[in-house]
């Protein structure tokens, strides 16, 4: 499988829409008073735009997630996300930006005590929505995912690659503009990891911007796409 | 998922009725069965049980208080001390008459000799023959609906009778039992306010320690795009149904308590005890205020829960 991506915003099917989904500029972010963890990282993420983030385990890649998804303040430098700086975000605008983002956490964090379906339509939910106005999309994206006959089960009780299926699934039910995933390939068989890589350049194919974090490197063979290589703090991109 | 799936190919709209029949679709976002919710619940119980008791006391001594002082308050005493030198009977009769005479006064009735001594016997015992002692005479007066002139009576009585005849209107004795009964009545309220009070703790404490053991669910809540406010929603649905279920235990416990109370009273009404408890307090029965008392300390309780824990959690949040 070697698949081109919608590379940058010259691949963009939509005019008028280069303004970077993500932009930093030489952000430097340190734990309280530690060492910097990330040092004058430069880089945007163009709409429509597929890459991959990279780089040896405790490079930062979560940490740079992190930022991107504003649960982390960078110690300096200039962050924004859909054109919107960061610092002093109000609560408000800081809910809006994130209901454009979709995010694959690599322990996936689904809620235990909540059905597939219900962990599935979260995004949803909390969106303030009927439970009837969005159960067929809900339904729809289950079956999509092959978890069709497993909805109605909990968590725990789902295999890793069900979990994996259930969590990306809730990144993708509200539509996302720009799709995060960390190590979405990490707990799954290589085949799995396969089949998820093409469900996340099919979306990128309908528009979201995606940014995966993988140390994979079999994985980002398949795919000719443009890697942000973290590396002793500093962020270099290849591609 | 087949490897050659796009989203495009997806099948559209699933019919919902394609859905399994036992499945589940809106849980609570928070947990809400845990060990702490069930301490929590009977925390609230136990708090409200106790308020809606000391509020059915409370209600019981101001409602005898209230009869007493609607008895006590219909009827005046002319007091006719014995004079050496003066007919006594002549005195009463001639107070009576005075009282008779004034606009408002429903009935007079003297007590004979024979009466006031034996309202001696309690504390002087029987058997005794008091013909030489000088036992005042009493006569009672009860009021009519209108408003007599009393003072103006007492003066007639001073003029007519100087050092003889007195006229008491129970007002010492009333403002006392006022005095009492509303002690009773501030002290049930504090207490009440104390116990909610402490409900409220109670719950910000509990919903500190819910945010802390649910801190990965709030996370993920908003990184899903849950605002505060939605998320504090969640909390104080979660801990006003606590509060609902705590209020309501506590509450229904309250009234079997009272109802029972009130069951063993009758039971006792023509005993010893029985009359001791009459005494002290007029009869249990707490009416229908009593009982609106306590079904309101529940539900206030319950909103209190509610609002305390969201109010808690939008601090947390902030």
């Amino acid at each position: 499988m070697d698949v081109r991506t919608d590379r940058g915003a010259g691949g963009s099917l939509l005019a008028g829409m280069d303004e970077p989904v993500v932009r930093f500029e030489n952000v430097g972010m340190r734990y309280g008073v530690g060492p910097e963890v990330l040092s004058d990282i430069s880089f945007t993420i163009a709409p429509h735009s597929f890459q991959f983030l990279t780089g040896p385990s405790g490079a930062g890649k979560t940490t740079l997630l992190r930022l991107i998804l504003l649960s982390a303040r960078p110690s300096r430098g200039l962050v924004s996300v859909f054109g919107e700086e960061v610092s002093g975000i109000s609560s408000d605008a800081l809910t809006s930006l994130r209901r454009r983002m979709g995010v694959v956490f690599q322990d996936f964090r689904l809620l235990d005590h909540l059905t597939t379906y219900e962990n599935v339509a979260l995004p949803l939910r909390v969106q303030g929505r009927s439970e009837a106005s969005y159960r067929a999309e809900v339904v729809e994206l289950l079956r999509w995912v092959g978890l069709g006959e497993r909805m109605h089960v909990l968590p725990p009780l789902l295999s890793g690659g069900e979990k994996q299926r259930a969590a990306i699934a809730r990144a993708l039910i509200a539509r996302p503009e720009l799709l995060l995933a960390d190590e979405p390939t990490g707990n799954v068989d290589p085949q799995l990891g396969r089949r998820l890589l093409r469900l996340f350049i099919e979306l990128n194919r309908l528009g979201t911007s995606v940014l995966i974090a993988t140390h994979d490197y079999g994985l980002m063979d398949l795919v000719d796409a443009r890697r942000l290589v973290l590396g002793n703090n500093r962020l270099r991109v290849e591609g | 998922m087949s490897e050659g799936a796009t989203l495009e190919r997806a099948p559209r709209a699933a019919p919902a009725a394609d859905l399994p029949p036992a499945l589940r679709r809106n849980a609570p976002l928070v947990p809400t069965d845990s060990s702490a919710s069930r301490a929590l619940a009977a925390v609230i119980a136990i708090l409200t049980f106790l308020a809606a008791l000391c509020a059915g006391a409370a209600e019981i001594v101001a409602s005898s208080a209230a009869q007493w002082q609607g008895a006590v308050a219909q009827e005046v005493t002319i007091q006719v001390r014995p004079n050496p030198g003066r007919d006594t009977e002549a005195d009463v009769a001639r107070a009576a008459a005075l009282a008779s005479a004034t606009p408002g006064i429903a009935a007079t009735r003297p007590f004979s000799k024979a009466e006031s001594e034996r309202l001696l016997e309690p504390w002087l015992g029987g058997g005794l023959d008091l013909g030489d002692l000088p036992v005042p005479r009493l006569i009672t007066v009860r009021l009519g609906s209108g408003t007599p002139d009393l003072a103006a009576l007492r003066q007639r009585l001073a003029e007519a009778m100087p050092g003889v005849a007195s006229l008491d209107d129970h007002a010492l004795w009333l403002s006392r039992l006022s005095t009492m009964a509303n002690t009773v009545v501030g002290v049930g309220v504090a207490v009440v306010a104390l116990v909610l009070l402490a409900t409220g703790l109670a719950v910000t404490f509990a919903t500190r320690g819910a945010m802390a053991g649910n801190r990965e669910v709030v996370e993920v809540l908003h990184f899903v795009g849950a605002d505060d406010d939605f998320i504090a929603r969640e909390f104080q649905r979660r801990f006003f149904r606590l509060g609902l279920r705590g209020g309501a235990i506590g509450a229904a416990a309250a009234l079997a308590a009272l109802g029972v109370g009130g069951g063993l009273a009758r039971l006792w009404r023509a005993s010893p005890a029985g009359d001791e408890i009459e005494a002290l307090f007029g009869g249990f029965a707490i009416g229908w205020r009593g009982y609106a008392s306590v079904v309101l300390i529940g539900v206030i309780a319950s909103i209190v829960t509610g609002v305390v824990s969201r109010v808690t959690v939008r601090r947390f949040l902030d």
